[in-house]
């Protein structure tokens, strides 16, 4: 998150917006966005409904044995379809902002 | 190490055995920097600066305890040195079970969205409390080509 907030100029000058999705409470959310300066939106889905919706639910892994999500990213265009997907099998290798702007970059020069 | 080497050595002090402490030391080092090359990508995807530094420790204690064991009457740490060892040990099988097998069990996601799919709508609270949709993201007033949705563990 930290590392796409550095790159937040670039995302902005390709017109992507930029969100977070957590089960954290939307006064977490606003401390910890805050605190690390966090400018794009964190979005809060306490009862992981759309963390279910998009099946990257990762049962009993939070505190206390809590339904978190797992992280994944996703690449969604004005028409709400999915251009580019990263569903990690490892919790800590998360996407880099270079990999979401380099799928965006290629399929803008594919023309798709 | 020889019978004149010990006569001279007998009523000395033995020497400190510096290589065990700096060892162990390192060792631990290597476990509580975990938190901060978390914080880089390059650090975090593969943890090598932790491993590098539990290379160090250990090679280091390996050394004193050599020394300890081969020359006992001029280097302290037999009793010591072997027990900051295998601490060091058991630490460096736990964050390698942490690392290598608990951070990889995660969940397959088969029913996620994949390309080409229609993604599920969302409306939820950003954190000053306002509901942001899907749909609002991706029909802006300043026209956004697309959103990079990005879920996470979360702080709790």
């Amino acid at each position: 998150m930290r590392s796409f907030q550095q790159r937040l100029s670039d995302f902005d000058a390709r017109g992507i917006r930029v969100v977070g999705i957590s089960v954290d409470s939307p006064d977490v959310n606003r401390r910890h966005s805050q605190k690390l300066g966090y400018t794009f939106p964190l979005l809060s889905d306490p009862e992981a409904k759309v963390i279910r919706r998009y099946d990257v639910l990762h049962p009993r892994a939070g505190p206390k044995g809590a339904d978190i999500a797992r992280p994944a990213e996703f690449l969604i265009d004005s028409s709400r379809v999915v251009r580019w997907v990263n569903l990690t099998d490892n919790i800590a290798v998360r996407a880099r902002p270079e990999q979401v702007l380099g799928a965006f970059d290629e399929l803008q020069r594919t023309g798709q | 190490m020889d019978f004149a080497d010990g006569i001279a050595k007998i009523g000395m002090k033995r020497k400190w055995n510096w290589p065990i402490w700096v060892g162990f030391a390192v060792a631990l080092g290597g476990l509580f920097s975990y938190g901060f090359f978390a914080r880089f990508p390059i650090t975090r995807d593969f943890p090598w600066a932790n491993l590098l530094l539990f290379g160090i420790g250990i090679a280091l204690l390996l050394l004193g305890l050599f020394r300890a064991f081969g020359r006992p009457q001029l280097y302290r740490g037999k009793i010591f040195g072997s027990i900051f060892t295998a601490i060091a040990m058991f630490l460096i099988s736990l964050f390698s079970y942490e690392i290598f097998y608990v951070l990889r069990q995660v969940p397959a996601s088969t029913g996620a969205p994949r390309i080409g799919q229609l993604a599920p709508d969302f409306f939820l609270l950003d954190q000053s409390g306002k509901p942001v949709g899907l749909g609002d993201l991706i029909s802006g007033p300043s026209g956004p080509k697309a959103v990079a949705v990005i879920f996470y563990r979360g702080f709790w």
